[in-house]
């Protein structure tokens, strides 16, 4: 199949378009990789069928009106198709399959350990944060956690001295058996290359 | 943190856009500036009841995650419209928007005094481009590299002219103080 990925826009302000799903479409487009955008309202049935993937972009800190609209995104629970959720497309993610949404602020640079390679990053490495709410993937027997939450809680990181984040999110998450992938960073600021990796997948 | 050079022009820049505008001092001292703006912006949410920032930030996550934190503390919404964006199809697109922009600041090799007051057109981006190439200067400045100024844009109500200028500095690194009519 021809790649066409759907760009999912789940913004409630036109303004944070620019912000959050532009520069997944420039990445693409460096990338030559064919896609089109519609607003999470707006999927449609033919829209799902064309689609080869589906990246679900994320949002503002304060832009959390999505959570009210999810039987807009009941269409996840059987898509057979690779799925990408960041920050609130992972919420959203999680939400489906009975994620509690939690508290937790992080913004700016952090660095991350993943614990096995995920999309193209492993070990440590340097990610985005700009959220106030996560989900404790850790209680969804669905899914596993590579990166943040439990994953820190590994004797080696907790006794490290290196300036790896302790952070108690899950950060980076794959569904055990779908190809349905979540990151709570954005990957469209300092690790690009996931996008192009979730596109080989 | 913030940008100086020419900074007293935004009064001029607050008039020509029929925009009211708060003056805040600060000392510039970093990361104790960021109380200063944080006065500033309850400010302007107590005088204007504005309900969001929307900030230039292109590249720079020192600043723009400084002003998310802000805002995220202040309860009002942050937006980056230009987040991300190429810098040259940015030079590009205020080229093409009738934007009069004019450097009022260098800070880096191999720039010198010439730069200065130097209009941004496509003589511009063909000569930044080549020092992007040769010395990895940004293309829109975002390496703090450059300064700039507005004179004119599609939300002034009119032209802003250059009446005066003083120069200072030295080596690579020079500013100007312009005066606007």
């Amino acid at each position: 199949m021809k790649e066409n990925l759907l760009i999912v826009n789940i913004c409630k302000e036109k303004l944070h378009y620019l912000e959050f799903v532009k520069p997944i479409c420039d990445i693409l487009d460096n990338n030559r990789i064919r896609y089109f955008v519609r607003d999470y309202i707006k999927v449609s049935k033919d829209d799902l069928k064309k689609a080869s993937r589906i990246i679900i972009c994320g949002t503002s800190l304060f832009d959390n009106y999505f959570i009210k609209n999810l039987r807009y995104f009941n269409w996840i629970m059987d898509f057979d198709k690779p799925i990408l959720g960041i920050c609130g497309g992972m919420h959203i993610i999680g939400s489906l399959f009975g994620g509690k949404i939690r508290r937790c602020t992080e913004i700016g640079f952090h660095t991350e350990y993943f614990s096995k390679e995920f999309l193209g990053l492993k070990e440590k490495c340097e990610v985005y944060h700009l959220h106030n709410n996560f989900i404790d993937f850790s209680k969804l027997n669905d899914f596993e956690v590579y990166c943040g939450g439990e994953v820190n809680s590994h004797p080696d990181l907790v006794n490290s001295e290196e300036k790896i984040s302790k952070s108690k999110c899950s950060q980076a998450i794959k569904h055990r058996e779908e190809n349905i992938y979540g990151m709570l960073f954005h990957p469209e600021v300092r690790n690009k290359e996931i996008i192009r990796n979730f596109c080989l997948k | 943190m913030f940008h100086t050079p020419s900074i007293t022009c935004v009064e001029k820049q607050a008039e020509a856009m029929d925009i009211p505008l708060v003056l805040v001092k600060t000392i510039g001292k970093r990361e104790e500036e960021l109380y200063d703006l944080e006065k500033a912006i309850k400010l302007a949410i107590k005088k204007y009841k504005i309900k969001g920032i929307v900030t230039g930030a292109v590249e720079s996550v020192y600043q723009s995650s400084r002003i998310q934190k802000i805002c995220n503390k202040l309860g009002i919404e942050c937006f980056n419209p230009l987040w991300q964006k190429n810098q040259e199809q940015l030079i590009k697109e205020l080229i093409k928007n009738r934007f009069d922009i004019v450097i009022t600041g260098v800070f880096a090799y191999p720039f010198d005094v010439s730069w200065i007051l130097r209009k941004i057109d496509k003589n511009f981006i063909n000569e930044i481009g080549k020092l992007n190439e040769q010395y990895k200067i940004a293309v829109a400045g975002e390496g703090g590299e450059f300064e700039s100024l507005v004179l004119n844009c599609p939300l002034f109500k009119r032209k802003l002219k250059v009446v005066g200028f003083k120069i200072s500095g030295s080596g690579n690194a020079f500013r100007s103080e312009v005066r606007l009519k």
